[in-house]
């Protein structure tokens, strides 16, 4: 609301606005931009509040540890392909609903996947 | 005598043979010795996968995921050894694997995760900032937006997706298609929903335009773009930056 | 005649592998902790946190690089751009050592993310060093080449894992970083004698000296398998390995590794302030 009423005052002390060449020529524009300023156009405090440094990685870190020894699934093979593919989503996909009527919903799975 | 081809090739194929000429030092033909590095290799990619994409991983549930990580690696082993790019076929392989073909929006929800891991090792710059500059002199600076700004198109509500399995109490998302802007204002990247006519302003954005000529396209695209939102979100998200020096 | 010219700039005190959410903790009170090693390959990207955090890390404390990547023993060239990142790196930081591992891990296929392990042959010597003459050249500085932990043997390996290393320092002026609890996953993998193999090793060539943890498993013999985990304490017998090193070598930068599940900064602390105490009084 503050930034609504910054911007009318200052396209009223304006008064005359120099049309630009391509742009578009709106007051609305001028006004939005007005808005911008009045809304962003201030030190930016909640950047300024970051502690510099801190804070983890977000993922993917090379590191030279060898993994988990001789028994783990990582020697199984998996043929996605063939019939062996035995996995069914069942994480929080069930929960979005997708444009138009198909839901992502588990049924989706019999239904798409060739039997 | 195995060559790093033989060996590479039974890595990543528990079907293969352990190649001849390797053994457990003590007079056997190594077995299990070989599955430790076989191990090794589908572990340690498959947890770089995991973290890399924590909300397809909430999605499709931890077993399916380890499955498909599995299938991923073998298929696209990384293609140089910064793990911190690891993924970048990610969409593009969830986009064709048919397993989850019912699940068309997984693709571009990678599209998203991968985004804000290569915001978070972009380039640094000055932002933008309009701070003392009238809307006069803010409408003509030719800004571009900056290296860990990225911009997401897509057909399906990929941020009300990623904010429901990231956030608490994120309402449930609705159906409408989504566009997504990250952006970096200082170390973490955040994606941003990028409102109607968002997409085509960006693509305007390369220093030649000034923001209000980056508008006109946006708006002929998009008769019903809202500017004051355009102009807002990329002013306020610290997308922009006036800084062209490569990095 | 012994060659005793210094082979990093490291001291000769404890520092251990840097985590990122160990960042404030270094920076306030590192404790026992003298020095930090990252893994070059988490430090290649344009900017953001990791180049800023070590930017700040840099001013504080001496930096050791350590390649986890580079693929040294691959049969086939090196990565030319991954070796420029590498140079890039160590032009800006200019670190008190850089160091690699005797391994590979890039084919045509990709990069296998594992140190995976080498024939000790002639053909093998010749290769490695070719490879090191040009990442000494490209990087601008003498490297450590790291000894492995490994699981197997080959069949065709014609010579020891300290004949082979010390062939490769000699020809081409590398030095070594003795990882000690490799010595120990190795011997135990491979039916060596660990103090042996210390008594062997060219210890003149050691710039740097790595301690960690490991996991123990057992193969389909029910011989024991020891992994190199980098997820645990330093074991006592890894302790008393790296006690009779350095009585023998004299005092070297010392590493603790600690790579997966990492604990608080107090618990790695602990472990630098344990190989302190066995390092400080050992004299030059």
């Amino acid at each position: 609301m503050a930034s609504l009423l910054v911007a009318i005052c200052y396209l009223n002390q304006l008064g005359e606005i120099k049309p630009m060449s391509t742009a578009v020529k709106s007051m609305a524009v001028l006004g939005a931009a007005a808005a911008a300023v009045s809304a962003y156009g201030t030190e930016e405090a909640h950047a300024q509040e970051q502690e510099k440094c801190y804070g983890i990685s977000l993922a993917g870190e090379n590191d030279c540890a060898a993994g988990p020894g001789t028994t783990c699934a990582g020697t199984s093979t998996v043929d996605y392909q063939g019939n062996a593919w035995t996995f069914v989503p069942a994480g929080t996909c069930g929960d979005i609903e997708l444009p138009g009527d198909r839901m992502g919903s588990l049924e989706e799975l019999a239904r798409d996947l060739p039997g | 005598m195995p060559d790093q081809t033989t060996f590479a090739d039974a890595l990543l194929d528990a079907d293969h043979p352990v190649p001849e000429g390797l053994s457990d030092a003590f007079g056997h033909k190594a077995g299990k010795r070989f599955d430790i590095y076989r191990n090794n290799v589908a572990v340690s990619l498959t947890q770089a996968l995991e973290t890399g994409f924590p909300v397809i991983r909430k999605l499709v549930g931890d077993e399916f995921f380890k499955a498909m990580a599995g299938v991923f690696l073998r298929a696209h082993p990384p293609e140089d050894p910064r793990l911190q790019l690891y993924g970048r076929r990610f969409p593009g392989f969830l986009a064709g694997f048919k397993p989850v073909r019912h699940l068309p929006y997984l693709a571009d929800v990678a599209k998203l995760e991968l985004g804000l891991r290569q915001s978070y090792h972009a380039a640094d710059v000055v932002r933008l900032s309009v701070t003392g500059l009238t809307p006069e002199a803010v409408l003509v600076l030719k800004p571009i937006l900056a290296p860990a700004s990225l911009v997401i198109r897509s057909r399906f509500p990929i941020y009300d997706i990623w904010r429901v399995n990231t956030k608490a109490d994120a309402p449930k998302p609705g159906t409408d298609p989504q566009d997504v802007l990250i952006t970096r204002p200082e170390f973490d990247p955040g994606p941003h929903l990028l409102p109607l006519g968002g997409v085509d302003m960006a693509r305007h954005l390369k220093g030649r335009m000034t923001l209000s000529e980056a508008m006109a396209p946006a708006l002929a695209l998009n008769p019903k773009a809202d500017i004051s939102a355009l102009l807002s979100v990329f002013i306020s998200t610290g997308a922009l930056t006036l800084d062209r020096t490569d990095p | 005649m012994l060659d005793v010219t210094p082979r990093t700039d490291l001291p000769n005190a404890v520092g251990i592998g840097y985590k990122a959410q160990h960042f404030t903790d270094v920076m306030n009170a590192p404790g026992a902790v003298s020095w930090l090693e990252i893994h070059a390959e988490n430090y290649m990207g344009d900017g953001g946190r990791p180049i800023a955090q070590l930017k700040a890390l840099a001013e504080r404390f001496p930096i050791s690089v350590h390649g986890v990547g580079l693929s040294i023993g691959g049969e086939g060239p090196l990565d030319r751009e991954h070796l420029s990142r590498l140079s890039h790196l160590c032009g800006w930081l200019n670190p008190a050592s850089f160091s690699e591992h005797l391994a590979w891990s890039t084919h045509e296929i990709g990069f296998l993310n594992d140190l995976l392990p080498l024939p000790y042959t002639e053909a093998t010597v010749a290769r490695v060093s070719d490879h090191i003459d040009q990442v000494q050249d490209a990087v601008g500085r003498r490297m450590l080449l790291e000894n492995p932990s490994t699981y197997l043997a080959f069949d065709e390996t014609t010579m020891e894992e300290v004949e082979f290393l010390s062939e490769i320092a000699t020809r081409t002026g590398c030095g070594l970083l003795l990882d000690v609890n490799n010595v120990f996953v190795s011997a135990n993998n491979q039916g060596w004698d660990a103090r042996a193999y210390i008594d062997a090793f060219p210890l003149h060539h050691v710039g740097e000296i790595h301690l960690g943890g490991h996991d123990e498993d057992e193969d389909e013999h029910g011989r024991p398998v020891l992994i190199d985990s980098h997820g645990r304490e330093v074991v006592d017998p890894v302790w008393e390995l790296y006690r009779y090193t350095i009585t023998q070598s004299g005092p070297r930068p010392t590493l603790i590794e600690w790579d997966t599940d990492v604990p608080p900064f107090a618990e790695l602390e602990a472990e630098a302030a344990r190989a302190a105490a066995i390092l400080s009084p050992v004299e030059a």
